[in-house]
C-alpha cells in the first residue's frame, strides 16, 4: 500500500497523476475511432502539426493553446479536403500536411533563438510541471469529449464503419468528421503538457488496439480502451516515479507492455 | 418523365477530370426492377453513387421524386470485416433516420430489426460478429440494413458476387418479393446468367447507356459485344437463357446462339 501512497505526498505528483489519468482515458476513448477508421497515422501527424501551430502562436503573441488548437483543426480539415481527391491516398496527405507543419515549427525555432524550455515540454511532455490551470483545461476537454462521443455515438459508429452508406442514410458525415477533428485537436492540446507531441500518438493507438484484441463489440471496446488508457497512464506515472524515467515514455511503455501481454494471451 | 421515380437528364460524371460517362439519359419508374450490366470499370458503381448523391454530376441533372427514400447495399469488398460489430448492430445502423436522438437503440428499433432478421432467416446469427458469417449471410445482413429504413428505391452493387448459388437464389427471390411489394430496385451486376432469368428489365452500360429493355431483347450477342467488347454466346432453352464468353465456351458451340447438336437436359438438370 505504501508503494501507492508514498508518492501522493507530493503535490506535483498528485497533479501529474490526475492529469495522466484524464489524458489516458481521453486518448483511449478517441483512439477507438482512430484505430477503427484506420487513421492511426493521423494521431501521430496531428500531434506534430500542432507543434508548428504552437510555435507560430508563440511568435505572434497569441495564446499557445488557442493558436495550436486552431492550427491542428485546420490541418485536419486540409487533410480531409485533400483525401477526397482520388490521386492521393490519406497516408500521403497526412504525411505532407503534418510534417510540413512540424517543419514550420522547427524552422522558426532554429531561426528565432528566443525559445525556452516550454517547447521542450511541448515536444517531450513535462507532467511534473502540470499546474491547476492545466488540470482544469484537461478536465474540461475530457468532459467535452465524453459528451460529444456519447451524443454522436450513432453517427460516429456509422461513419466509422461505412461512411458512404452513412451519408445515404442521412448522417452528416462531413460535419461529424469536422467535429471529431475538432475534439481530436483539443485532446492533443490537452495532452501535450503530459505526454509531449512525440508520444501522444502512441497513447491514442495502443489502448484501442489492445481493446480490439479483447472484444468483438464496439461499445465494449470503447469502455475497455478508455479504461486501459487510464490504467496504463497510472501505471506509467508510478513507473516514472520509482524508476526515474520520463513520464510520457513510461506511460507509453506500460501501454506497449500491456499490448504485448494481451497479444501473447490471445494468440 | 413526369411519373418517373428517378430521372437522369444529360448527366455526365468524371473522376479527377477523367470522364466516366457523358450525356446519360435514364429513367426509373416506381415499381421497376432493373439490372445494370456491364464490364468491370464500365461506370456501373459510379452511376449508382451519382444516383445516391455520393458523387456530384459534372453536367446535367438527377431528379428524384420529392421525399423519395433510398437504400444502398455496397459491394462486399468495401466493408471492413474486422470492425467490431455484430449482425444486429449493423442492421440497427440502418434505423438512423427513424430512431430517437438518444445514443442507444429503442425498443421499437430492436423490434423492427428483429422482425427483419427473422424475415431474412438471420435470427440465429444476430449476435455473431460479421466476419463469422458466410458470404450469403453477410450479404443478407447488409440488405437488411438497407431495408430496415424502408426505402422506396433500393440500389445494390454486385449483391450476388462472392456468394454461393443457393444464396444468390435466395437474394434474388427476396428482391422479387420486395419488388412485388412495390419497391423499385436497381441492381448493378456483371453476372449475366443470374439476371437473364430473374430480372425483367436490363440496362446495358459501358461508359454510357448501350441499350435497355427486357432480357429477351437486350441479351443478344450483338448488344453484349457492344457492352463487353467480347464475343458472347447466348443459348435459350425452355424459358432459360445461358450466356458465355465465346473464348471460354464449349467447342461444340459453333454459331452465335446455336449448338452443333441440340442441347438436352440430362438427369442432373444440366444442359449438355
Amino acid at each position: 500500500m505504501a508503494f501507492f501512497v508514498e508518492p501522493l505526498q507530493y503535490q506535483f505528483f498528485v497533479h501529474g497523476l490526475v492529469a495522466a489519468l484524464l489524458v489516458g482515458c481521453l486518448c483511449g476513448l478517441l483512439g477507438v475511432y482512430i484505430v477503427l477508421r484506420q487513421m492511426s497515422y493521423i494521431g501521430h501527424g496531428l500531434s506534430h502539426a500542432v507543434f508548428g501551430g504552437a510555435v507560430v502562436s508563440h511568435l505572434l503573441g497569441v495564446n499557445i493553446y488557442v493558436g495550436a488548437g486552431l492550427w491542428g483543426f485546420g490541418a485536419a480539415v486540409l487533410i480531409q479536403r485533400l483525401t477526397t481527391r482520388r490521386e492521393l491516398h490519406a497516408d500521403a496527405v497526412i504525411g505532407i500536411v503534418t510534417t510540413a507543419s512540424f517543419a514550420v515549427g522547427v524552422a522558426l525555432m532554429s531561426r528565432v533563438h528566443r525559445f525556452t524550455q516550454d517547447f521542450e515540454a511541448v515536444l517531450f511532455g513535462n507532467v511534473l510541471g502540470v499546474s491547476e490551470h492545466d488540470l482544469l483545461l484537461i478536465a474540461v476537454v475530457t468532459g467535452l469529449t465524453g459528451l460529444v462521443v456519447t451524443a454522436l455515438y450513432k453517427q460516429l459508429l456509422f461513419s466509422a464503419f461505412d461512411e458512404a452508406v452513412a451519408q445515404v442514410a442521412g448522417v452528416p458525415t462531413r460535419l461529424v468528421y469536422l467535429l471529431f477533428a475538432c475534439i481530436l485537436a483539443l485532446a492533443i492540446l490537452a495532452s501535450m503538457q503530459v505526454l509531449g507531441v512525440t508520444l501522444i500518438a502512441a497513447t491514442i493507438v495502443i489502448p484501442a488496439a489492445t481493446a480490439r484484441l479483447l472484444t468483438h463489440s464496439f461499445s465494449t471496446m470503447l469502455v475497455l480502451s478508455t479504461a486501459l488508457g487510464g490504467v496504463t497512464a497510472l501505471g506509467g506515472m508510478y513507473l516514472s516515479y520509482y524508476v526515474d524515467i520520463a513520464s510520457g515514455a513510461s506511460i507509453v511503455l506500460c501501454a506497449a507492455l500491456l499490448f504485448v501481454a494481451v497479444l501473447s494471451i490471445r494468440r | 418523365m413526369s411519373h418517373a421515380l428517378l430521372a437522369l437528364q444529360r448527366v455526365s460524371a468524371a473522376y479527377a477530370n477523367q470522364p466516366v460517362f457523358t450525356d446519360l439519359d435514364l429513367c426509373l419508374t416506381p415499381g421497376q426492377f432493373a439490372a445494370l450490366v456491364g464490364p468491370t470499370g464500365g461506370g456501373k458503381s459510379t452511376l449508382l453513387k451519382l444516383i445516391l448523391g455520393l458523387l456530384p454530376c459534372t453536367q446535367g441533372s438527377v431528379q428524384r421524386l420529392p421525399q423519395v427514400t433510398m437504400g444502398y447495399v455496397p459491394q462486399r469488398e468495401m466493408i471492413d470485416w474486422r470492425f467490431p460489430v455484430t449482425a444486429e448492430q449493423v442492421v440497427l445502423m440502418g434505423r438512423y433516420r427513424h430512431t430517437s436522438y438518444w445514443p442507444w437503440a429503442t425498443r421499437a428499433d430492436r423490434r423492427e430489426v428483429a422482425a427483419l432478421l427473422d424475415r431474412l432467416g438471420l435470427t440465429p446469427y444476430a449476435r455473431r460478429h460479421i466476419r463469422q458469417l458466410s458470404g450469403g449471410q453477410q450479404q443478407r445482413v447488409f440488405l437488411a440494413r438497407a431495408l430496415v429504413a424502408r426505402p422506396q428505391l433500393l440500389l445494390l452493387d454486385e449483391p450476388t458476387t462472392g456468394v454461393d448459388l443457393k444464396s444468390q437464389h435466395d437474394i434474388l427471390h427476396l428482391l422479387h418479393e420486395l419488388n412485388r411489394e412495390g419497391m423499385t430496385i436497381l441492381l448493378a451486376t456483371h453476372d449475366l446468367n443470374t439476371i437473364a432469368s430473374h430480372v425483367p428489365w436490363v440496362i446495358c452500360f459501358q461508359h454510357g447507356l448501350i441499350v435497355e429493355g427486357p432480357p429477351e431483347t437486350v441479351l443478344t450477342p450483338d448488344i453484349l459485344r457492344q457492352t463487353y467488347n467480347a464475343d458472347m454466346v447466348v443459348l435459350r432453352q425452355d424459358d432459360l437463357t445461358f450466356i458465355a464468353n465465346r473464348s471460354l465456351a464449349h467447342p461444340h458451340v459453333a454459331q452465335q446462339g446455336t449448338l452443333a447438336h441440340r442441347p438436352r437436359r440430362v438427369s442432373d438438370g444440366i444442359l449438355r
